[in-house]
C-alpha cells in the first residue's frame, strides 16, 4: 500500500457509498411505483393493467374508468402524498433532536393539526383550503408551546417527550370533545381524526398536500446537509460552520407546514411518521441523508396499509388502525431496546 | 403534634367542601328543579319531570364519589409502590388494559352483564400494570419516571389501536363500547352501582394494612427490610389493591385518566408524606375531584354535557405537565 493510493480508495469509497445510497433510492422509488400500480389493478374486481394505463392515459374504458379513476387513483394519489408528508416531516425532526421518539405524531404536533381540522370543520363549518392554514396555523403553535414548556436551561429531549405526550393527550380530548359536539357524529368520522383514513378520497384534495410538498418539502429538502450535521451535536455542526439555530427554525417550520396540511386531510395517520425514519435508516445505513428514502417509505407504508386494511383482511379498517398495529409494537420494541442498552 | 392539628381541621375542610359538592351535584343539571321536587325526590318521589331528574342524579353523585375515591386511593397507592411521580392508572396504560379487556369480552364472548365486565377489566388491569412496570423497569436505574411514563404511553397507545381493531368490524357493538369507552357516571344505577362496591371495598381494605408499609419503602428498599418489612409482599399488597380499585371503577365508568394523578401530588403539598395520612386524604379529595369535574361537564355545554373523563384530562394533562418540567430528566 503506497501513500498515493489512500486518496484514491477514499474516494472510490465515497464513490461506492453514494451508489449504494443512489441504488437503495432508486429501488424504494421503483418500489413505490410498483405499489401503486398493484393498487390500481387490484380491488373488489381485478382489473388488467393495459386498461389502467389507458384509463391514465385519458382514454374512457367502460367500467375501468369509474373504478380506477373514480375510486382508486384518488385513493392512491393521496396514500402517496400524505406518506410523503408524514415520512419526510417525522424523519426530519428525529434526526433534528436526535432521537427516534420524537417524531411529530408523538409529541403531539399531529394531534394539534387535527384538532384544528376538526373544529374548522364542526365548530365552524369551513373547508378547503381554510381546513388546511388552520391545521398549519395549529400544529406550529402546539410545536411553540411543547418547545416553549420543555425548555428549561436548554432542551432536553426526555422532557420534550414527556411534555407532548401530556399535551397531546390533552388534544386528544379535545378532539374527542369536539366531535361529541358534531351534529352528526358517527364512527367513521371519528376514525379519521383520531388515528387517520383515506375514506371518500377525491382528487381535489391531493392539490393541498401537492402543493406543500412542493413548496415546504423541497426547502426542507434543501436543508439536508444541515440536519446531517446537527446530528453531529449542536456544538460540532456549529463548528463545522452550520448555522444551527436558522437550520432549526427551517426545519420546524417546514416539517410541521407539511405534517399539517397531511393531517388536515387525511387525518393523523398513526405511527407514519414515526415509523419511516428508523426503516429508511435500516435500508440505506449511513450512506446518506435519511430524508428522501423516509420519504419514500411513508408513501409505501400509507399505500400498503391502505391496502391491507381495505382487501386482505375480513373487516375494511381504515388506514391508520393498521400503521397503528405495526407502529405500536414496534415503539414498544424501541423503549425495551433503549432500556436495556441505559440509552434513556 | 404540631402537624397534627392542621391534618385534622383539613380532614373536616375536605369532608365539608365534599358535602357541599354532593349538594350541588344533585341540585344542578341541565334541568332547573326547583327545591320542592328535590326534597320529593330524595325521599324517593318521581312524580314530576323533575323529581325523576333529581332521582337520576342521586346514584350519578354516589358512583362520581365511589369512582373518584378509588382513583385518588389507587394514584396515591402507584405512586408510592412506584416511588414514581408520574405513576397513574391513566398514564401507566391501566385503564387501557381494562378497556380493551372488557371490549374482547363484548366482541368476542358475549358478554353484556356489568358482572362479566368487572372481571375481566380487573384481570386486563392488572397484566397491563405488571407489563408496563416490566418494561419500565429494564435496564439501568430500574423504573425511572421517564422510563416508567414511556413504557406506559407505547403501551397504552398499542393497545387502543388494538380496542379499535377489535370493534371496528362489529358495527352491531360499535354503539355499546362507545358508549362505555366515553364513559363517565352518567348511566349510572344502583344495581350497578351494587355490584362493584365489593370489590372497592376489598380494595379499600387492603390499601389500610400497605400505609405504613408503603412509609417504609419510602426509606428505600434496604432501610426497610432492616426494619423487618418485606418489600415483596408491601408491593404486592399493594399493587393487588391498586389494581383492584382502577379495573372495578375502569369496568362501570369507563377510562377516567388523570385523577390518580393529580390528587396524590396536591394532598403531598397540603398533608406531607406519611401515607397514613395521604390514603384517606388522596381518596377523599378523589372524590371531591371527580364529582367537581362531573358536575362542571353538566353546566359548561348544557344543554348536552360533557362526559367526566374529557374534563379530568383537560384539567390533569397540564398538571402532568407542570410535574415533568419540575423533574430532572436527563438528556436522552
Amino acid at each position: 500500500m503506497t501513500d498515493q493510493s489512500i486518496p484514491t480508495r477514499l474516494r472510490s469509497a465515497r464513490l461506492q457509498r453514494s451508489n449504494g445510497y443512489r441504488t437503495a433510492v432508486a429501488c424504494l422509488a421503483g418500489l413505490l411505483a410498483l405499489a401503486v400500480m398493484i393498487t390500481l389493478c387490484v380491488g373488489q374486481s381485478v382489473t388488467p393493467p393495459g386498461d389502467v394505463l389507458r384509463v391514465l392515459a385519458g382514454v374512457d374504458v367502460p367500467g375501468a374508468s369509474f373504478t380506477v379513476g373514480q375510486l382508486r387513483l384518488p385513493r392512491a394519489v393521496l396514500a402517496v402524498l400524505a406518506g410523503l408528508c408524514f415520512g419526510l416531516g417525522g424523519a426530519a425532526f428525529q434526526v433534528m433532536l436526535r432521537n427516534p421518539l420524537a417524531s411529530p405524531d408523538i409529541i403531539g404536533i399531529n394531534a394539534g393539526a387535527s384538532a384544528a381540522a376538526v373544529f374548522a370543520i364542526v365548530a365552524l363549518s369551513l373547508g378547503g383550503p381554510s381546513v388546511a392554514l388552520m391545521a398549519v396555523v395549529a400544529g406550529l403553535g402546539v410545536a411553540a408551546l411543547i418547545f416553549g414548556l420543555s425548555f428549561r436551561n436548554g432542551i432536553s429531549g426526555g422532557r420534550l417527550i414527556l411534555v407532548g405526550i401530556g399535551v397531546s393527550s390533552m388534544l386528544d380530548s379535545a378532539i374527542a370533545f369536539l366531535l361529541a359536539q358534531a351534529p352528526a357524529w358517527d364512527l367513521q368520522q371519528a376514525m379519521r381524526w383520531l388515528t387517520g383514513s383515506l375514506n371518500g378520497a377525491t382528487l381535489d384534495q391531493a392539490l393541498w398536500p401537492a402543493l406543500a410538498l412542493a413548496t415546504c418539502g423541497s426547502l426542507l429538502i434543501g436543508q439536508r446537509r444541515g440536519l446531517e450535521m446537527l446530528r453531529l451535536g449542536d456544538d460540532t455542526a456549529a463548528a463545522l460552520g452550520t448555522d444551527v439555530a436558522r437550520t432549526r427554525l427551517i426545519v420546524i417550520l417546514t416539517a410541521v407546514g407539511i405534517i399539517a396540511v397531511a393531517t388536515a386531510i387525511t387525518g393523523p395517520i398513526a405511527f407514519v411518521a414515526f415509523l419511516s425514519g428508523p426503516i429508511a435508516a435500516r435500508i440505506v445505513g449511513p450512506r446518506g441523508s435519511v430524508l428522501i428514502p423516509a420519504a419514500l417509505v411513508g408513501a409505501l407504508l400509507v399505500l400498503a396499509g391502505d391496502f391491507a386494511g381495505q382487501f386482505l383482511l375480513p373487516g375494511r379498517y381504515p388506514v391508520g388502525v393498521m400503521t397503528g398495529a405495526i407502529g405500536a409494537p414496534y415503539l414498544i420494541f424501541l423503549i425495551i431496546r433503549a432500556n436495556k442498552t441505559g440509552a434513556t | 403534634m404540631t402537624i397534627r392539628h392542621p391534618r385534622r381541621i383539613w380532614l373536616a375542610v375536605i369532608l365539608l367542601v365534599l358535602a357541599a359538592l354532593c349538594v350541588l351535584s344533585v341540585v344542578v343539571g341541565t334541568r332547573h328543579v326547583g327545591m320542592a321536587d328535590i326534597l320529593a325526590a330524595l325521599s324517593g318521589g318521581t312524580q314530576t319531570m323533575g323529581q325523576a331528574a333529581v332521582a337520576t342524579r342521586i346514584p350519578r353523585t354516589i358512583l362520581a364519589v365511589m369512582a373518584g375515591a378509588a382513583l385518588g386511593l389507587a394514584g396515591a397507592i402507584m405512586q408510592g409502590v412506584t416511588r414514581n411521580p408520574l405513576a397513574d392508572p391513566g398514564i401507566l396504560g391501566v385503564n387501557m388494559g381494562a378497556s380493551l379487556a372488557v371490549v374482547i369480552g363484548i366482541a368476542w364472548f358475549d358478554m353484556s352483564s356489568l358482572a362479566a365486565y368487572v372481571w375481566i377489566a380487573i384481570l386486563g388491569a392488572g397484566v397491563a400494570a405488571v407489563s408496563v412496570y416490566a418494561i419500565g423497569s429494564l435496564g439501568r436505574g430500574g423504573a425511572t419516571p421517564l422510563k416508567l411514563a414511556l413504557a406506559g404511553a407505547a403501551t397504552s397507545v398499542a393497545l387502543s389501536s388494538m380496542v379499535i381493531a377489535v370493534v371496528l368490524p362489529r358495527n352491531d357493538i360499535a354503539g355499546g363500547v362507545r358508549a362505555w369507552q366515553i364513559g363517565g357516571v352518567g348511566g349510572a344505577t344502583f344495581d350497578a352501582i351494587a355490584q362493584v362496591a365489593p370489590l372497592l371495598a376489598l380494595g379499600l381494605l387492603l390499601a389500610i394494612p400497605t400505609a405504613r408499609r408503603l412509609n417504609m419503602l419510602a426509606l428505600g428498599e434496604d432501610l426497610a427490610r432492616g426494619l423487618g418489612e418485606s418489600p415483596a409482599v408491601a408491593r404486592g399488597l399493594a399493587a393487588v389493591s391498586a389494581i383492584l380499585l382502577c379495573g372495578a371503577t375502569t369496568a362501570i365508568c369507563g377510562p377516567i385518566g388523570f385523577v390518580g394523578l393529580v390528587v396524590p401530588h396536591v394532598c403531598r403539598l397540603l398533608f406531607g408524606v406519611d401515607h397514613r395520612w395521604l390514603l384517606p386524604l388522596s381518596a377523599l379529595t378523589g372524590a371531591c375531584l371527580l364529582l367537581a369535574a362531573d358536575t362542571l361537564g353538566r353546566i359548561l355545554i348544557s344543554p348536552t354535557e360533557l362526559p367526566v373523563g374529557i374534563v379530568t384530562a383537560l384539567i390533569g394533562a397540564p398538571f402532568f405537565i407542570w410535574i415533568v418540567r419540575r423533574q430532572r430528566i436527563s438528556a436522552l
